[in-house]
């Protein structure tokens, strides 16, 4: 893919960053919000794709790269079956921090209220390791894309 | 210890899933230890599903809760409908279990030697237990959005698994993108059907919808839709377009476990058929329904398997056939389900004889798909007409494929014979033309096993493959206990039947033990 | 009748996705009509939770004395629409293997495996 023009360009630098961080307000405040691992990480991985589409997938590939990613991903994918695991003393999938008192362990309030951030147990905590995980994921398919669209366009013109 | 065998239901699971998780990052370190990792994972969980097996079968169904106070706790305090994830595990689910982890174990094991580049193993091993793990959870799930999750999980890595030799040619691409196609269509009519049940009845709990179920014109449409897509998932005929492409392009280990994926699918059909429907819907016409697949798959199968010259693609031609066999004991014994002298009589036996067939199938399908691996592996060609005289140089393979030739052709002493003569007999009794027409096809199996016998094996040892040899030991060692399981089952098929097979048939048989474990409160 | 145009919505999604799947060549198009029999399932799953005068599940914003809409099928479409990533992510890739090795993508061309 070419690269786009200097409005482009800088546009994107601007907005990247305010993409990325509205990708994980989504993200961390899925329980009580719309939103939540899968939603925030989709909204994010779609500044990377703007960087692609805008610096064209030769020069993004100093900034992007897809072993980081990579890495990323599994790191996100193991955290979130280590905390399945945690609570295996009582069963699977056990919510051992809700209703406890210590980290995110605060009650819920019932009603019309601005939210609390600190209740919901182990929910949270799986929503950053799922947003995690499909941030990186998404980013590496797209940045695999790019590359396959490159070595069609050398076929095709060769 | 303890501990272990009470969570077992969800770490035969959950060790498959972390360690598919942590390979790439184990890869990172040494590439060549992932195969090994992966293989001690699935031993593990062979072992634990030994030992369920052995308490489902003593004890009785077992129940696994995710998320609540205690593992049995189906219904929550102050409610009488389940409402949380659970795992129900009676004598049918540990069955397939055990084929599952068998069958995955084993491919794993000959993956060792078979797979030999590598820059994509790490990638492999990953979808290897991720498809394993989806296998797990279609066989032990008592909930119906959760069965269409694991078959999702499980029709994904097995397309990523067809097409891993893509990258170097063609045709395996080719063979994936019609599998992905197929199965995203059957996944996405059995969503369409659970909205059926969930908008009716309001829970998704397999248990709990089966003693509610009224057979309303939705629950008719509903049993409409899912008879065919997931006999379509399982390879029967007229849907079978998938199966040759798929099982022929796909490395040999993974060809076996597609098998019993194919199977798992065929489980979750009896599954709808038999513990949410009942004796609550027209049994007699779903079975012949269910009859007309299996008579179709037989025939059609055999016959355009005799004229194969690709080796793998006439073993997947028998796979379709063998199918037929299961979908026609299964569905004699579901068109006499409502008559109860009849199915003393006969039905139960059809029953048996087919739902033994299942863990027969694998075991010599398994065996033969590898020998035609191993072939592949030293040969390098799939084609008959290339091959010949193999048997002075390999004759470890020759004495396996022989094993695995006598046990589809349905020959005493090997287990074959004892699932075949079960459907014979009490299919008889239903309606004699099914049972002539399936010794025929029994009869054409053999020929067509005596055909690839003849080309692959016998005659002069040819020229250009003078410097072939035995296949390497782990690969061997797969084989052997394969046929070691095949020839056990075969001299004592009585003990296998009394003490596996009838528990999961009257597992199937009797709605009011499946849905009595959850809602009773147990 | 108005109350039924949501499901007349998903049988129109369902029928063009089948015709798509049917009649179109191009493995591209084939993957788009993939996608729209998703999405009409989705849809599905989505409108059986309605109920009249309900207000939408968010749990700090429940006023009292009102019915919200069934949140367990917005779960299960949640989870339906990211099994659609992976799916239509899977069947590109594989369009994109076909393409290198075979050079076109018109499925009338693609058949080296018959018989």
């Amino acid at each position: 893919m070419k690269e786009m023009s200097k409005i482009v360009k800088t546009v994107a630098n601007y907005v990247y960053g305010f993409i990325i961080i509205f990708g994980f307000y989504i993200i961390a405040h899925g329980h009580l919000t719309p939103g939540g691992g899968f939603q925030g990480g989709a909204v994010a991985a779609s500044a990377f794709a703007l960087a692609l589409v805008s610096y064209g997938s030769i020069k993004s590939q100093r900034f992007l790269k897809k072993d980081i990613f990579s890495l990323f991903e599994n790191i996100g994918l193991t955290l979130f079956i280590l905390l399945a695991f945690s609570g295996l003393g009582i069963t699977f999938f056990y919510n051992f921090l809700a209703n406890s008192g210590s980290w995110f362990g605060a009650a819920a309030i019932i009603g019309v209220n601005p939210g609390n951030m600190n209740t919901g147990g182990l929910i949270p905590l799986m929503n950053i390791a799922v947003g995690l995980e499909v941030l990186s994921a998404l980013g590496v398919i797209v940045i695999i894309m790019a590359k396959g669209a490159e070595f069609t366009r050398k076929k095709e013109n060769s | 210890m303890s501990i272990l065998l009470k969570n077992s239901p969800v770490l035969i699971l959950a060790l498959p899933l972390l360690a598919a998780f942590l390979i790439p990052l184990v890869g990172r370190i040494n590439k060549k230890i992932v195969g090994t990792f992966a293989a001690l994972t699935l031993a593990f969980s062979l072992i634990l599903t030994i030992l369920l097996a052995v308490k489902v079968v003593t004890v009785g169904t077992q129940v696994y809760v995710f998320g609540a106070q205690s593992s049995g706790l189906t219904l929550p305090t102050g409610l009488n409908v389940p409402i949380r994830i659970m795992f129900q595990i009676d004598a049918m689910g540990i069955f397939m279990g055990l084929i599952t982890a068998t069958v995955s174990f084993l491919g794993a094991v000959y993956s060792l030697s078979f797979i030999r580049k590598p820059e994509g193993m790490d990638k492999f091993y990953s979808l290897l237990l991720l498809l394993t793990v989806g296998m797990f959870g279609m066989e032990f799930t008592g909930d119906l959005f959760n069965l269409f999750v694991f078959l999702e999980i499980a029709s994904i890595a097995s397309v990523a698994l067809i097409a891993y030799r893509g990258i170097d040619m063609g045709e395996p691409a080719e063979a994936g993108i019609k599998y992905m196609i197929v199965s995203s269509i059957s996944a996405l009519v059995v969503l369409f059907a659970i909205g059926i049940f969930y908008g009716e009845y309001d829970v998704l709990n397999i248990a709990a919808i089966a003693s509610m179920i009224k057979y309303s014109q939705m629950d008719k449409i509903a049993l409409a839709l899912l008879l065919p897509v997931l006999a379509m998932k399982s390879g029967a005929v007229p849907m079978h377009m998938w199966t040759p492409d798929a099982y022929s392009e796909a490395p040999a280990p993974i060809t076996m476990i597609l098998v019993a994926a194919s199977q798992a699918s065929l489980y979750a059909l009896f599954r709808v058929v038999f513990s949410l429907y009942n004796i609550n819907s027209n049994t007699f016409a779903a079975g012949w329904i269910i009859i007309i697949f299996g008579v179709l798959s037989m025939f059609i199968g055999v016959t355009m398997a005799i004229v194969q010259k690709d080796i793998k693609r006439l073993m997947a031609y028998h796979a379709v056939s063998q199918t037929g066999y299961m979908l026609l004991g299964v569905g004699v014994g579901l068109a006499v389900l409502s008559n109860p002298v009849a199915l003393k009589e006969y039905g139960i036996t059809a029953l048996e004889g087919g739902i033994f067939h299942i863990m027969n199938h694998a075991m010599y399908k398994g065996l033969l798909f590898l020998t035609a691996g191993a072939l592949f592996f030293r040969t390098g060609t799939r084609n008959l007409n290339k091959m010949g005289g193999l048997a002075h140089s390999m004759k470890f393979t020759t004495i396996f494929f022989i094993i695995g030739a006598a046990a589809i052709a349905g020959l005493p002493p090997f287990n074959g014979f004892a699932s075949k003569l079960l459907i014979y007999e009490s299919v008889y009794k239903f309606n004699p033309l099914l049972s002539i027409i399936a010794m025929v096809v029994s009869i054409l199996t053999l020929a067509s096993f005596v055909k690839v016998f003849h080309s692959a094996f016998l005659g002069p040892k040819l020229p250009r493959f003078n410097e072939v040899q035995e296949v390497p030991q782990s690969m061997v060692f797969s084989m052997a206990i394969l046929s070691c399981v095949i020839i056990f089952f075969g001299l004592f098929p009585d003990l296998i039947v009394k003490n596996l097979v009838h528990p999961a048939v009257m597992a199937l048989v009797e709605q009011v033990n499946y849905t009595g474990t959850v809602l009773g409160g147990m | 009748m108005i109350d039924n145009l949501p499901y007349i919505a998903v049988a129109f999604f369902i029928g063009l996705g089948i015709f798509t799947l049917m009649y179109k060549k191009n493995l591209i198009k084939i993957a788009i009509g993939l996608c729209l029999i998703e999405n009409g399932v989705n849809l599905f799953l989505i409108t059986l939770g309605y109920k009249k005068g309900a207000v939408a599940p968010i749990y700090t914003m429940a006023p009292a004395g009102q019915n919200m809409v069934l949140p367990t099928p917005q779960a299960l479409t949640l989870t339906s629409i990211v099994i659609g990533i992976a799916t239509t992510a899977l069947v590109l890739s594989v369009a994109m293997m076909i393409y290198k090795h075979y050079g076109t993508l018109d499925t009338d061309e693609v058949r080296r495996l018959r018989g």
